[in-house]
């Protein structure tokens, strides 16, 4: 399978995880593990920086975890900047999954903001992960902004509905000179494998594992998923055929003898 | 058109009969839907709804998981003051009852926050009475510079403000505001509030509208249960919530449901509500909307608060004081009410942890202020 490289970091696991409603730290840090995952978000607003000994970090502390620090809880790009500036100081990591949604019942991202401030935050040096929606358009300005990757949302943050955007998500992939990061509403390892099959770079899951009845099981179920799928991508699936092959074909006539 | 104004083409009489009527026909149609409207929400607080108690409950459980995890998020409540100008039937705070009162000073508002710190809080809720002159907005903006040394998280319980004075305390570190009506029953808050500014029900009514339109991040709804009818009052609560969600979109949304307790010199609740109908509230709110904050105080006993940590609750307060300087400076101060749950919050912490939930302390930073 290929290693994926965004920015400075190659990375053999193309499963990103939350590390978000896990009923404890010690389950996070397992689940994880079992996950294979190699980049592990964190929201900063969950952290105490000046808490030497921060529950959640003391748990991410293995060599395999890089940290993605996002700005959930940011309403617009002047926020996020200043957030972005303080994670970098805090968690020692220009990385930043750049969360705006200054709506906080259904979490979804601000497209206007977003691009500034992922314009601003390259500009300063950061490696911009941005959570969009599945908008081509905006992922091609992105990419413009300085995104060193793009993270479409596949349906509702925590909705676990799968990829109800997937129309999108295929012109995205398409067009994308950077890699593509499924986030968002993978509720199933199909949906996971799926996103993979289709050509995403790699997927970010949260939800679906940190709240099933065995969290260490499902981080494994979605690390073999995510492999599947890419190996199937890899591989080259065969094409969908849109109707049934005509017993006579419509131009043998051409080939006839008059 | 500002709440007020939808609210009052509704008839209390007329909302409470069809919520009686409700069928257990209702109540399954309520249950197949993904997405739950006012009509649904009334049939599930319906007495017909008494009956799918457990599959409300499954729902409710499954829908919280699915929005917050396996996490409850923890805060204690601190009573700067019980000097207060108003006369209410229920509270111990009221002007009538003549018990010595007290504010904290600065020096003892650091101290309370030293001790409440300690114990590992990180979200603080502030509480005074209403007293104008010696607790007004500078006393409370005061109070939130010197909290925010201490705590990631700061709300207020205070009393109704205008539109400006909330955007000032935002300036500096207020994050969330409750702020219950009581009762929607405009003739008996008027009983219940017949003395002080509390007793005007319009502008209490009105101040979710100036707190979406100050900005303030989070508005905590909810009446206090045993005044009315609780299905009619929580009828009118969930309308002002899905009022307010439309209206003022970036505002995150609480809801609280304190049954009335006891306290010095207070009437008997007019109405009982008991723990089978408190749960079925708890999982009518929870099924209606899947992304609000239901918040348990120590109003309720530890046996209720064990058993509905998994039911669709998603923040608790613990080891609660509920008179100024309670934690640390004057513990035998004048109390607002007598709590049930008397636990610490170590305890209730190791409580949490046993029923597979995080605790979670912090979520929230200065940062995102």
């Amino acid at each position: 399978m290929k290693k994926l490289t965004i920015a400075d970091k190659t990375f053999s696991s193309r499963l990103f995880t939350g590390t978000g409603k896990f009923g404890s730290s010690a389950l996070m840090e397992k689940s994880l593990l079992a996950s294979g995952s190699e980049l592990v978000t964190v929201a900063l607003k969950r952290v105490d920086v000046h808490e030497q000994e921060d529950d959640i970090l003391k748990h991410l502390g293995h060599e395999q975890f890089n940290l993605l620090p996002n700005t959930s809880g940011v309403r617009n790009a002047k926020e996020a900047v200043f957030a972005a500036q303080l994670a970098r100081e805090a968690l020692e990591t220009n990385w930043l999954k750049l969360e705006i949604h200054p709506d906080p019942k259904y979490l979804l991202p601000d497209p206007i903001e977003s691009l500034k401030a992922t314009e601003a935050l390259a500009k300063l040096g950061f490696v911009v992960l941005p959570y969009i929606h599945a908008d081509p358009v905006l992922c091609k300005k992105m990419e413009e902004a300085g995104a060193a990757a793009v993270m479409p949302l596949g349906s509702p943050i925590g909705s676990n509905k799968g990829l109800k955007t997937i129309d999108f998500l295929e012109i995205i992939i398409e067009q994308s000179n950077v890699p593509v990061v499924v986030d968002a509403g993978i509720g199933a390892p199909s949906h996971a494998a799926w996103a993979m099959e289709i050509g995403a770079d790699a997927v970010l899951v949260n939800t679906a594992i940190a709240v099933s009845d065995n969290p260490v099981a499902m981080g494994q179920a979605f690390k073999l998923a995510v492999e599947s799928g890419r190996m199937a991508f890899e591989a080259k699936l065969g094409e969908k055929s849109r109707q049934a092959e005509a017993s006579s074909p419509l131009t043998a006539f051409l080939d006839e003898e008059q | 058109m500002s709440f007020r104004t939808a609210f009052e083409q509704e008839n209390w009489e007329a909302i409470k009969a069809s919520i009686y009527n409700k069928t257990a026909t209702q109540v399954e149609e309520a249950l197949s839907k993904e997405k739950l409207n006012l009509e649904d929400f009334k049939a599930l607080i319906s007495p017909a709804a008494a009956g799918y108690l457990e599959e409300m409950a499954k729902k409710s459980q499954a829908l919280t998981l699915k929005r917050f995890g396996k996490t409850i998020q923890m805060y204690a409540p601190m009573y700067l003051s019980n000097e207060c100008q108003n006369i209410c039937t229920y509270c111990g705070f009221s002007l009538d009852n003549k018990i010595r009162r007290r504010t904290l000073t600065d020096a003892e508002i650091h101290e309370e926050c030293k001790t409440i710190k300690a114990l590992g809080f990180e979200h603080i809720l502030l509480v005074t009475g209403e007293a104008n002159k010696t607790v007004g907005v500078d006393y409370i903006e005061n109070a939130i510079k010197i909290a925010k040394g201490y705590f990631a998280l700061i709300s207020i319980e205070v009393q109704p403000l205008d539109e400006n004075e909330y955007a000032q305390l935002m300036v500096h570190g207020l994050n969330t505001v409750l702020v219950y009506q009581e009762t929607y029953h405009k003739e008996d808050y008027k009983k219940h509030h017949p003395k002080g500014k509390k007793s005007n029900f319009d502008y209490r009514v009105d101040t979710p509208d100036r707190l979406g339109k100050a900005g303030v991040y989070k508005v905590g709804l909810g009446v206090l249960i045993g005044l009315e009818d609780w299905r009619t009052d929580s009828f009118f609560t969930a309308m002002h919530l899905k009022y307010m969600e439309r209206n003022f979109w970036r505002t995150k949304y609480s809801i609280s449901f304190p049954r009335l307790r006891p306290a010095e010199g207070i009437l008997e609740p007019k109405v009982v509500m008991n723990d089978r109908e408190l749960v079925q509230l708890i999982c009518a709110y929870r099924l209606l909307d899947e992304e609000v904050e239901l918040s348990l105080s120590t109003r309720e006993n530890q046996r209720f608060r064990n058993n509905v940590v998994k039911l669709g609750i998603t923040s608790m307060s613990a080891g609660s004081k509920t008179n100024p300087g309670g934690y640390s400076v004057e513990p035998e101060s004048l109390e607002q009410f007598e709590i049930s749950d008397e636990r610490s919050p170590s305890e209730i912490a190791e409580m949490i942890k046993s029923n597979g939930y995080e605790v979670v302390w912090k979520d929230w930073d200065h940062v995102l202020d």
